[in-house]
């Protein structure tokens, strides 16, 4: 057990912690974990993995390939430890950030960089995956992932959803009205709230005058506030509050309580309005650093796993690269497909129209192939 | 059958769309018990049950962001928004998630999601009850938005709305809701004039009027008059204001060669504008007159004892009929 003392960094008695920055495994009364070594070595590697594919996207943004890329660095933890909470028929509604998550639902890296390089909006297929298209406008997909729980409880399914936002949206309106959907309806939804400290510029002190988390209890249902850099924590609150919404006891807040590493998108220039020590700060708290620790301390893993991961996440990096690179620029009358299911008589139109007029400039065009 | 209003023609309608497939849902404030506040909803919650007509908490965007969920999961929702003025709440929702949604994912998601709205003025009510944002849905790449103007039109287009794959916002005329006439309820849906065609409504020869939702009566009205001074004016009920049926609305203008066209909502920038511009474009040659155009003024809408001023009756319309004639 742990004690009671006040969180170094939250200032909260309440956050669930499984597993300390030092790597030391600590027992919560209410989230029991059992885990075998093989399942902590491929935590390891999920959280290894992630992050060297973020890393390479944010490379390939700085290198004139992507228009522009949502780094998770940071929230590996968060995203892997709840992203392995969920039952293939559960659902997930993530933000533009959740690639982790994404990786768990076993989506392929290479899809999620097409949004990011403007080939279209999302190269995955929600249903295969039972994971929705990013959404960009914040807080929107809460009320898309309650009303899908909603339909959930009429079919009878015995599955949840989960909701990814963060902290800045919890102020939106949107979010507000999910809980309030989402507890009147007694919905089975889990709202995983990764509070990484920063909207952007702005610090969550902005956004809200008490601990996130405690804002589900005036909603009317359960909030809990927990380590968001301790995957054991991630996979053990998520996995109960998923089984507490399928088991038809109405929706759940999670707070993760953890922090943006890096600039908000490749965009951002976070030395503007944070200092450097707050950042050397959460590094001693690096989400993997600690999974390390403890299965080193343990003898679970040995040089060998180490670079045999290091060589996966490098592979891996290098697929995702030549994906990227030998992506298919889409054609320009891909612009008029699927505005409608329906189709429209206006977009053929003009679809028509405008083919017509790139005819007239094809030799053109195919000077320039030439060259 | 009787003749029957507007509103009891589209309960009629949403009860067989709800007996027509099971996955039919409504949703949205007060249209349980009490049936919503124009009844159209009145004792389909005590048929079909509160999961299929459901009764939702009073967030705009909540209703149609969760709609958007459950039409994710397979079902169609018919949301209804009280008034027009209560639907910007929900607005991001309707122009950001799901208006994009099936371009967004390339088809895989489709949004067969209906949005009733009772629009226009008329009815003496309070600020926000009165407005008529249509032009602002139809500017939206991926709704489809029409609009009814009479009973029979009521009970099939809601119907056909609901069995779209796409989104479609659903104008009722809130002043005509009570007026009545014969529907048919025989036809199938299949043999029935499409959704998104526009009809002529009254033929002439003399001039066109377009017009829909609650301006087809007032037009109608105007052509009876005009007809006396012995101007016969053809009316062409639009219906569909997205997308628009322009072989119906060109075909007739060619053979008038005049029009003018008649909303309730602001001139500027209204539906009007669009018509005028693509009339004047493809029937050019054969206008005798530029299109013209009587709708409200390029202000709020008004507190209700100013609203007969504001709204197009039909001395305005006349008075642009001569206009017309004039040139």
């Amino acid at each position: 057990m742990r004690a009671a003392e006040p969180h170094a960094t939250t200032g909260e008695r309440d956050l669930v912690q499984l597993l300390t920055p030092e790597g030391l495994r600590l027992e919560h009364p209410d989230y029991p974990l059992e885990i075998t070594d093989d399942e902590f070595r491929s935590l390891y590697r999920d959280l290894a993995l992630v992050r060297r594919f973020d890393t390479e996207a944010t490379a390939l943004q700085r290198q004139g390939e992507l228009g522009i890329w949502a780094s998770l660095l940071g929230q590996e933890a968060a995203q892997i430890g709840s992203g392995r909470a969920l039952l293939a028929d559960d659902m997930a509604f993530p933000t533009y950030r959740e690639h982790g998550v994404a990786w768990c639902r076993g989506v392929e890296p290479e899809s999620l960089l097409e949004l990011f390089r403007g080939v279209n909006f999302g190269g995955w297929d929600p249903k295969e995956h039972n994971f929705a298209l990013y959404t960009i406008v914040i807080g929107a997909q809460t009320l898309h992932a309650t009303g899908y729980a909603m339909g959930m409880q009429r079919d009878g399914s015995e599955n949840a959803v989960i909701a990814y936002f963060g902290d800045g949206a919890s102020s939106e309106g949107d979010v507000n009205e999910a809980f309030i959907f989402a507890a009147s309806y007694n919905a089975p939804i889990v709202f995983f709230l990764q509070n990484n400290q920063w909207a952007i510029s702005v610090p969550e002190e902005r956004q809200s005058r008490i601990p996130l988390y405690r804002r589900a209890h005036g909603f009317g249902f359960p909030g809990v506030r927990i380590d968001g850099n301790d995957v054991l924590a991630c996979l053990a609150v998520t996995r109960k509050a998923m089984q507490y919404a399928r088991d038809g006891q109405g929706p759940f807040l999670i707070e993760a309580f953890t922090y943006r590493m890096g600039a908000h998108t490749t965009s951002d220039d976070p030395t503007r309005y944070r200092l450097a020590s707050e950042l050397e700060n959460w590094k001693l708290r690096d989400p993997i650093e600690r999974v390390k620790a403890y299965l080193s301390r343990n003898g679970l893993a040995d040089a060998a796993f180490y670079d045999a991961i290091e060589n996966e996440a490098g592979e891996l990096a290098a697929r995702v690269r030549a994906a990227c690179l030998s992506m298919p620029e889409p054609k320009p009358l891909d612009i008029f497909t699927n505005v409608y299911a329906g189709g429209s008589p206006l977009v053929d139109e003009e679809r028509a129209a405008f083919d017509h007029y790139l005819a007239g400039y094809e030799p053109a065009a195919t000077r320039e192939g030439g060259h | 059958m009787a003749p029957i209003a507007i509103s009891r023609a589209l309960n009629m309608g949403l009860r067989k769309a709800l007996e027509s497939d099971p996955k039919v849902i409504i949703m949205g404030e007060d249209v349980g018990k009490l049936g919503g506040v124009f009844r159209v909803t009145d004792g389909l919650q005590k048929d079909f049950g509160e999961d299929r007509v459901m009764d939702t908490p009073l967030a705009e965007s909540g209703i149609i962001g969760t709609a958007i969920g459950l039409a994710m999961r397979g079902y169609r929702p018919i949301c209804e928004i009280q008034f027009d003025g209560f639907v910007f709440p929900a607005y991001d929702q309707i122009v950001s998630q799901l208006a994009k949604l099936h371009y967004r994912s390339q088809g895989r998601v489709p949004m067969p999601v209906v949005i009733r709205i009772p629009f226009g003025g008329g009815i003496g009510a309070v600020e926000h009850h009165s407005e008529s944002p249509e032009a602002l849905f139809a500017h939206v790449a991926g709704l489809k938005v029409v609009a009814c103007s009479n009973a029979a039109d009521a009970y099939t287009m809601i119907q056909q709305a609901v069995a779209s794959a796409d989104p479609v916002i659903f104008f009722e005329p809130k002043r005509r809701y009570w007026e009545k006439a014969e529907i048919d309820t025989d036809t199938p849906l299949s043999a029935a004039i499409p959704l998104h065609a526009a009809r002529v409504v009254r033929p002439g020869r003399h001039l066109t009027l377009l017009a829909y939702g609650p301006m087809v009566k007032t037009c109608l009205d105007a052509a009876k008059v005009a007809a006396d001074e012995g101007h016969e004016v053809e009316v062409v009920d639009v219906r569909s204001l997205s997308p628009i049926d322009w072989p119906t609305i060109t075909e007739s203008v060619r053979h008038t060669g005049r029009c003018v066209i008649v909303h309730e909502a602001q001139t500027f920038l209204g539906m009007g504008a669009e018509l005028a511009a693509r009339i004047t474009e493809r029937c050019f040659y054969d206008l005798q007159a530029p299109v013209l155009r009587v709708g409200g003024f390029a202000t709020p809408y008004p507190p209700s004892r100013l609203e007969e001023y504001f709204l197009p009756d039909l001395d305005r319309v006349l008075d642009a009929v001569d206009r017309s004639l004039g040139y």
